[in-house]
């Protein structure tokens, strides 16, 4: 089943985590398969597909996971590489139905993939940063994330195709990370209408005890504030049914019928 | 129990008033400053350093007790430059060129510093060039270097690179780090040593200064 007003981006598929970089290496096409039609029947729109562990190796083993999870199933995929190269090849396999993560507002980053972007008239995730590094208050957050849009949208990429991530801070290090964090959602959202906004989960909770508690918490705040799409593990059954039950109080679940079929699928209780 | 006993046990609760009033009263009680900072803040550093290993302690509990360290570091400091005593070793500190993400590095610092390295901290996205500078400059013994970005550890590689091409490839031990990076990656790339958390860093850069 589908929840159908917040995009999932499934993240498993990154070889920064162990077994993926074994299979990665070892060509284990059933169990990358596997991933990506796991995290598809949890309500994945999108499969994040990363090699970037193997550094300079990366093309080769990105180009082999693309090819292994266009195979098992037939969702679009986010080719999570900042080298323009890397993009450039996958999209050139995957094509305009992908997102790429990411871009910024970083000169050189920017002005390597906007053409590539341009081309493939594909979705891209826009990180709130630039040269000077990534902003730790609202205001300058918002500002670097504004300018990106507009530099985007100026040179031909419709908002609907931006997913802006706040990039979001650990609380462990600076108290005010989530509320930075939600004021540059908030902003965001309230400046452009149709551009989505994007966040991962799991850098808010760095450092603390029960992290998968404080990522679903801030993930509903979140939500609250204006992020539709959101990359994580959906095979995380508590993370699913809070933002199932976060789309439904949104007012974003006509007739409640995604809250009332993860009832039925047996996906709310946790 | 000791003064210093009573130091570190402060030290390890973040204490900053008992720390600042122990460590001052330690100097009057004639305890040199070398011995303060053994047996009182580098004990009790090294007591939070296994702690947080062991996710007893959390992040932000360490930076209560890094605030703590400093106040008595900062006393310590010109008693320790008075009476010529020598820090562990001098460390080169900072995030690969194109990495900006320093919890983990601030982290390191820290607890090297709470271990009585000197730190020299280079900050982040650090170009090559910096690191062999500050090489020669500081007559430094060990690089600590982190990336937490699979997409910045190339330029793990392309600062050891600079470094043999500088021809400081026996003066310098090189210790690498950041979510990412693995002992593989580390014996791949020549770096001399791979830490996978702060607490190790220490370990291993005091395995590295015996080395020498």
């Amino acid at each position: 089943m589908n929840v159908s007003n917040i995009t999932i981006i499934g993240e498993r598929i990154n070889s920064s985590r162990k077994p993926i970089a074994r299979a990665i290496e070892e060509k284990n096409t059933a169990f990358i398969r596997d991933e990506t039609r796991k995290q598809l029947q949890a309500g994945a729109h999108f499969i994040d597909v990363n090699a970037g562990a193997f550094a300079e190796k990366e093309w080769p083993n990105l180009k082999w996971v693309i090819e292994t999870v266009m195979a098992a199933g037939d969702a679009p995929l986010c080719i999570d590489s900042s080298d323009p190269e890397v993009v450039r090849e996958a999209l050139a396999i995957c094509g305009g139905s992908a997102m790429v993560n990411s871009i910024s507002a970083e000169k050189e980053r920017f002005s390597s993939l906007l053409p590539i972007i341009r081309e493939y008239d594909c979705k891209v995730v826009a990180l709130c940063l630039d040269d000077e590094g990534i902003p730790s208050e609202p205001d300058g957050k918002i500002g670097v994330g504004s300018r990106l849009v507009n530099n985007l949208v100026k040179n031909g990429i419709k908002p609907t195709n931006i997913y802006v991530d706040p990039l979001v801070m650990a609380v462990s290090t600076d108290k005010r990370s989530g509320v930075v964090a939600l004021q540059t959602i908030e902003e965001i959202h309230k400046r452009f209408s149709g551009v989505h906004i994007v966040c991962g989960l799991s850098n808010i909770s760095f450092g603390l005890p029960v992290r998968k508690l404080m990522n679903r918490t801030f993930l509903v705040m979140a939500m609250a504030a204006g992020l539709d799409a959101v990359i994580f593990d959906p095979l995380d059954k508590q993370m699913m049914a809070n933002l199932i039950t976060a789309t439904t109080l949104l007012g974003l679940d006509e007739y409640c019928k995604d809250y009332i079929a993860a009832y039925r699928n047996n996906k709310l209780e946790t | 129990m000791s003064d210093l006993k009573r130091l570190s046990d402060a030290l390890q609760k973040g204490d900053v008033k008992t720390v600042n009033a122990l460590t001052t009263q330690a100097l009057r009680t004639g305890f040199s400053p070398q011995q303060i900072l053994n047996e009182g803040l580098i004990a009790g550093m090294d007591v939070i350093g296994v702690r947080f290993k062991a996710n007893e302690i959390f992040l932000p509990e360490v930076l209560v007790v890094a605030r703590a360290m400093h106040v008595g570091l900062n006393i310590l400091k010109p008693k320790l430059v008075e009476t010529g005593a020598k820090p562990v070793a001098k460390v080169l500190l900072g995030t690969v060129k194109a990495d900006l993400h320093d919890i983990g590095k601030n982290l390191v610092g820290m607890m090297l510093q709470g271990a009585g390295f000197e730190v020299i901290d280079l900050g982040i996205d650090v170009p090559y060039a910096r690191f062999v500078d500050a090489v020669k400059s500081n007559n430094a013994q060990i690089i600590a270097m982190s990336a937490l970005l699979s997409t910045t550890m190339p330029h793990m590689r392309a600062t050891i690179e600079a470094i043999h091409k500088a021809g400081l490839a026996n003066k310098v031990r090189i210790l690498v780090g950041g979510a990412p990076v693995t002992q593989r990656y580390a014996d791949e790339i020549g770096a001399h040593g791979f830490a996978p958390d702060a607490a190790s860093a220490v370990d291993k850069a005091r395995e590295l200064v015996g080395a020498f």
